[in-house]
């Protein structure tokens, strides 16, 4: 049996589990996906390799008793066994009260995520993109570290009232650190496409490459509050912290940065700049996702925040039920609507700052305000009267993306950007922010 | 996600793999004989397609989580991944290929077959042949985790019970809310390689954590207490509490044996207390470290930096590279600490995560010195790497986190040497005239080449004149790396030796993570830079 199943393959399959089911209320979700991978350092291919992975995860509910199986295998021996063993699990299990029923079948929004082009990369096509990048630093004599990523399957999902879901993808991630060979100057990229027809690779190296050359001869700066402008790779990882705490339990429960006083919550409040739109879209052409949820709810264009107001909150199907709202589920994507500026034009009306183009090793230092700690890496550029002046060494910073973006001077235009962190796609745009907090200095290349 | 994970937040990914009932975790799995055969046909396979090294990995993994908050059971996940990773060298290059459910000696001859077929392919590109320090086979031995009571074989019910039970008493103490997880894992190891060792190896970790939350509703203000448990090389005996394993003072903190009742009662209390306790003012103080806190610094600071293939380059583009470099190795004289600080790699230590008969290159685990008297004298090595630092072998600390990933270098147990003379916490404290003692691991960032960290806490006590004067918050503390290890001027003694350790050591492309313990004994480091925390959104 193939791995990656077609509409009407994963339709039958899903149908044959099903009928195995005994149990009050059945779920299943199925998944199939071929990835390649590439890896290299001090300009050698150091690892590279293939994987050919399946996944059949089956929940059984007799009333409010549920139980959870997966497997790996599929056979027709194996199906009835997760399915007899999430029921085992379900029968074993205390109630859960907060289980809500399987939902009945749903329209979907189309996307399109799936580019044949990403499917057919070949091991050869993955040597050779690789063999472009690398040529440029060797001949610069430059040392690179990258990898290479591509990724193509499917997703698909039925349960006992005949809610049926699917939805193919494609994906690449290519990141490149390239090193002066005296360790004093770093370069780094990273770009992710659902198309690899949009990857460049070449220009992406280059970038890197002018990044680590122009990074030799650091001077150090007084750590402080300074004007900075953060390339769309170094803002991602701080405002997908915001992202991940959209949920109103929490909020709701007190224990959130989007709680306050007296039990309340920020919905409706603003809390950013009003230049500020947050929002997700299955349907987004450049950051296309599964117009469904894991539990086949349907995906919406939803605001998270407009015009600096936190406009909705991520509400399981439980927590909606008791507090008496629509359900609104986690997004698969996130936007962050650009303005008009280039970041050429964003340095250029900067009479002093800093240039940061990649932020490391963000761990949250306080959930109730979001303030996070890391530092900058691969290329940070001092900016006086408008030009870049010099590099600078890397800083420790502790900031809050809220606070950050009530101090938003300039938006850039929006780009799909991989996030350092997480590995995440996402649409943000370069800003321009005074009053960014560096506490100390670090002298790491 | 870089470095070190986040604990209970990667639950959910790290609940891969097929799962399985509770009664199915206990079928006995292959017998030797079999893994034999199997291991021989894989080996076998490679050789006649010409590789000059192979060595195949069969691997079974379970875990299971039992996941609650409050007064309900959130989830019990039981998984199981079965496989074989075959990797050899051929034409001098490293290939590697994987097999998920293998069966027959078929199944994994072809895979042995690929493997050698994409060594071949990468040796165009290669510069360099891979050279191995030397290895003696073992022949067939085996090694097993000596843990008391597996926690497979524990009943789910009692396990339930278990966190219901303390999750009442942290409400009861005054909670608002509480999240607890116990998380088994069982790896069941069998290594062959073409240099005559057939190795079969039963890996036990066990770890219990919750979080404890507090809310102040007329402020909007919100606390949190973790769990001052340690995840052990352990079976379920690490629950089996027992006065010998308890270090008391000013809040209680355990060994080899894990109170959750008793911590989850003093949590609650504490996370209270955190609302209201005083934040701190900026500045210099003396910081006297507990090992429920300090094995995260160390994990940081001198575990990553001294990891040979960071030092090389080849984790430039991910975890980054290291300010240790050979040349200050070479010197012999570099301070990487203060005369008081050794630091030792050990991956034999009882009851740590990393304790292991042989690593999964088929080399006996050792112990070795890494800061001698305060001078760096190593790093960590392994068999391909051993020579680039003049060692004849690998320091055994070669590792992969499942069957279907290719094995590397990996940070073995690195620990602090205890104090050589008598000394107490108790006496530790009486001489610091101002400074913070700090219970327990909280935020942690640190550079890509380990000079400038953050660490934040749990608990956090102001000590003023010799006296513990009261809770702190907003505390977090920044320094480098070097400064910080060159200030410790005293480590208590063996008496108060424990390990901390993680599950999620994060490393390579695609990641892979690792489970690493660290020990010391409290430590006191002058003049450190506390900065606080408070912000208002």
């Amino acid at each position: 049996m193939a791995v990656i199943l077609t509409e009407d393959e994963a339709k039958a399959l899903l149908q044959k589990v099903l009928k195995f089911s005994k149990a009050d209320e059945c779920e299943i979700n199925i998944s199939g996906e071929k990835s390649g991978n590439l890896r290299y350092a001090r300009n050698e291919v150091s690892t590279s390799g293939s994987q050919l992975t399946q996944n059949l995860i089956v929940q059984s509910a007799f009333g409010k008793k549920v139980g959870v199986a997966t497997t790996n295998e599929f056979s027709e021996e194996a199906f009835e066994k997760v399915v007899r063993q999430s029921e085992e699990l379900a029968q074993l299990a205390p109630e859960n009260p907060e289980y809500v029923g399987v939902l009945t079948p749903q329209q979907y929004k189309k996307t399109s995520g799936f580019f044949d082009s990403t499917a057919n990369i070949t091991p050869d096509f993955r040597a050779g993109a690789v063999a472009k990048s690398l040529e440029l630093s060797r001949t610069q004599n430059l040392a690179a570290a990258g990898f290479w990523e591509d990724q193509h399957g499917y997703s698909a999902m039925m349960n006992s009232k005949q809610l049926f879901a699917y939805y193919p993808s494609t994906n690449v991630n290519f990141s490149l650190t390239v090193r002066t060979p005296d360790g004093t100057g770093s370069g780094y990229v990273a770009r992710g496409y659902s198309d690899v027809t949009k990857l460049d690779i070449e220009a992406a190296t280059k970038t890197a490459i002018r990044k680590s050359t122009g990074s030799l001869g650091a001077k150090a700066l007084e750590p402080g509050k300074y004007t900075v402008i953060l390339e769309p790779t170094a803002a991602a990882v701080l405002l997908e912290n915001i992202f991940f705490n959209i949920d109103a339990r929490s909020a709701d429960e007190g224990r959130s940065f989007l709680s306050k006083q007296g039990g309340k919550t920020k919905l409706g409040e603003k809390i950013v700049d009003e230049r500020i739109n947050i929002y997700s879209d299955p349907a987004h052409p450049d950051l296309p996702s599964s117009p469904w949820a894991g539990d086949g709810q349907p995906m919406e264009k939803v605001n998270w925040i407009e015009k600096g107001v936190v406009k909705n909150m991520a509400y399981s199907r439980f927590w909606a039920q008791k507090k008496g709202v629509k359900p609104v589920p986690f997004p698969n994507n996130m936007v962050v609507a650009g303005g008009t500026a280039t970041l050429e034009e964003m340095i250029a009306s900067t009479k002093q700052g800093i240039l940061v183009t990649k932020l490391w090793y963000i761990r949250e230092v306080d959930p109730q305000t979001l303030l996070l700690t890391g530092l900058t890496r691969d290329g940070t550029f001092y900016i006086e009267n408008g030009k870049i002046k010099h590099p600078v060494k890397n800083f420790r910073f502790n900031e809050s993306p809220v606070i950050m973006l009530n101090n938003l001077e300039t938006l850039g235009k929006s780009e799909r950007v991989v996030s350092t962190e997480t590995n995440r796609n996402y649409l943000i745009p370069p800003m321009k922010i005074r009053e960014f907090t560096f506490s100390s200095l670090s002298d790491a290349v | 996600m870089a470095g070190l994970g986040t604990g209970a937040m990667m639950l959910p990914g790290f609940a891969s793999g097929r799962t399985v009932s509770p009664e199915a975790l206990m079928e006995p799995w292959l017998d030797v004989a079999v893994k034999k055969r199997l291991a021989d046909a894989a080996l076998n396979a490679a050789k006649s397609k010409g590789a000059t090294y192979a060595d195949v990995r069969i691997g079974r993994y379970l875990n299971q989580f039992v996941i609650t908050r409050e007064d309900k059971v959130q989830n019990i996940v039981n998984t199981e991944s079965y496989g074989v990773g075959i990797r050899v060298i051929a034409n001098g290059c490293w290939g590697f290929a994987a097999v998920a459910d293998a069966q027959s000696d078929a199944q994994i001859a072809k895979a042995a077959e690929d493997a050698v077929a994409i060594a071949k392919a990468n040796s165009r590109l290669m510069k360099e042949p891979v050279e191995l320090a030397p290895q003696k086979g073992f022949g067939e031995v085996s090694w097993k985790a000596p843990i008391k009571k597996n926690a497979f074989e524990v009943p789910v019910k009692e396990k339930v019970d278990l966190l219901l039970g303390v999750n009442d008493a942290a409400m009861k103490n005054g909670a608002n809310y509480v999240n607890s997880v116990l998380f088994m894992v069982n790896e069941q190891k069998y290594f062959a390689s073409t240099d005559g060792s057939y190795i079969d190896q039963d890996i036990h970790r066990m770890w219990p954590n919750f979080t404890v939350t507090a809310i102040d509703p007329a402020s909007g203000k919100f606390q949190t207490r973790n769990s001052l448990s340690a995840p052990m090389g352990m079976g379920y005996d690490y629950l089996q509490t027992n006065p010998k394993d308890k270090v008391t003072g000013i809040t209680t903190r355990y060994n080899m044996g894990y109170d959750m009742l008793e911590d989850i009662t003093s949590a609650a209390q504490q996370a209270k207390m955190k609302l209201s306790a005083k934040s701190v003012e900026a500045g210099k103080y003396d910081l006297v470290l507990d090992p429920s806190h300090l094995w995260l610094t160390i994990h940081e600071s001198v575990g990553h930096p001294l990891e040979l293939d960071r030092v090389l380059g080849y984790e430039a583009n991910f975890a980054g590279t290291s300010f240790a470099t050979l040349d200050k190795w070479q010197s012999k004289s570099f301070k990487y600490g203060s005369d008081q600080v050794n630091l030792i790699a050990d991956k034999t230590q009882v009851g740590s995560l990393g304790a292991v008969g042989w690593d999964d290159e088929g080399v006996n685990t050792k112990k070795w010195d890494l800061v001698k008297d305060g001078i760096l004298v190593n790093y960590q090595a392994i068999r391909d790497q051993a020579k680039i630092i003049g060692e004849k072998e690998s320091h055994g600390c070669c590792y992969a986190d499942s069957w279907s990933s290719v094995q590397f270098q990996r940070m073995a147990n690195v620990s602090l040497a205890s104090g050589k003379t008598p000394l107490s916490v108790e006496e530790m404290i009486k001489d610091v005239k101002k400074g913070i003692y700090i219970i327990g691991d909280g935020s942690f960032s640190i550079d890509q080449q380990r000079y400038n960290f953050q660490f934040g806490g749990q608990l956090f006590y102001e000590i003023k004149d010799g006296k513990i004067a009261g809770m702190l918050k907003d505390v977090a503390y920044q320094s480098n790396t070097q400064e910080f290890w060159n200030s410790c001027v005293k480590v208590c003694d063996d008496r108060d030796y424990r390990l901390g350790g993680s599950f999620f050591d994060g490393k390579g492309q695609p990641s892979q993570s690792s489970a690493v313990s660290h020990g010391s004994s409290t430590a006191r480091f002058n003049g450190v830079n506390v900065i606080n925390t408070a912000r208002k959104i």
